[in-house]
């Protein structure tokens, strides 16, 4: 009978925890999802199919504070007038929004790399694509797990 | 932040024809996301460096769009295939319509 009693406290106070934690999530905005990562891309793309391949993507598999972290994306090209990076865009799907950055390269850029520094709400994936001067699109995806969040209230 | 976003570039002063240089910039901003709440509930409101551009000798190279998701004084680097000498011009436009510039020389030897 004891034993029950504790039961019924512990799943009292389990629905109390739960019931605060929904209050403390619901006022913040929806965040985005894999979805809507898709949705921006086919926004700019449509359905053309983007390989693999190509862009070198460099964040932190764990990044501590979620305020700052380093994004590093680096696409191989010659930069030549002809065959050019001429955009990449960089995704995320767990923050509240999808977009990141976006760059637009030019031949005389040399080498189409470029980094910053971006906020990110929770763990989640980075969703790079990078158009080439002939149209062709290349595409990369890495997780990076985020200790603490940097969507702070 | 009050204060007049700063910015600062790094950009080297010399480089031989066609060699490709490294550019980094930094700017103080708050880049207000527009997601935080004040202690009152209300949203506070957007404000965030939206376009980074960087132009030598009057032509754009490279140009950046920054989503709310850019970090707090927002540092971007880039490369650039030095050409001929010239001059740099850097600029952010502010979402209030601001914009901060910033300009630096290179000499091509």
């Amino acid at each position: 009978m004891a034993q029950r009693a504790a039961q019924t406290r512990r799943e009292t106070l389990i629905a109390g925890m739960a019931s605060f934690a929904a209050a403390a999530i619901a006022p913040s905005l929806a965040f985005a999802d894999a979805a809507a990562v898709e949705a921006e891309i086919k926004k700019l793309y449509g359905d053309k199919k983007a390989e693999a391949g190509r862009i070198k993507l460099d964040v932190p598999q764990i990044a501590e504070n979620g305020l700052v972290v380093p994004i590093n994306v680096e696409v191989e090209s010659p930069m030549t007038a002809a065959d050019h990076v001429k955009s990449v865009h960089v995704f995320a799907d767990g923050n509240p929004l999808p977009g990141i950055v976006s760059y637009k390269f030019t031949p005389e850029s040399g080498r189409a790399a470029a980094s910053a520094r971006m906020r990110l709400a929770q763990t989640q994936n980075i969703i790079c694509i990078a158009e080439m001067a002939d149209g062709k699109l290349f595409t990369a995806k890495s997780e990076v797990k985020v200790t603490i969040g940097g969507c702070g209230g | 932040m009050s204060n007049k976003p700063t910015p600062r570039v790094r950009v080297p002063a010399n480089a031989k024809k066609d060699e490709i240089i490294e550019i980094k910039t930094l700017i103080s901003h708050e880049m207000e996301s527009g997601q935080r709440r004040a202690a009152d509930g209300k949203t506070i409101p957007r404000k965030i460096i939206n376009t980074f551009t960087a132009a030598f000798n009057g032509k754009v190279f490279f140009e950046a769009t920054w989503h709310p998701s850019v970090s707090a004084n927002p540092y971007q680097s880039m490369f650039f295939r030095a050409s001929e000498s010239g001059e740099f011009a850097f600029s952010w436009k502010d979402d209030d319509g601001s914009v901060y510039e910033s300009k630096a020389k290179l000499t091509v030897a």
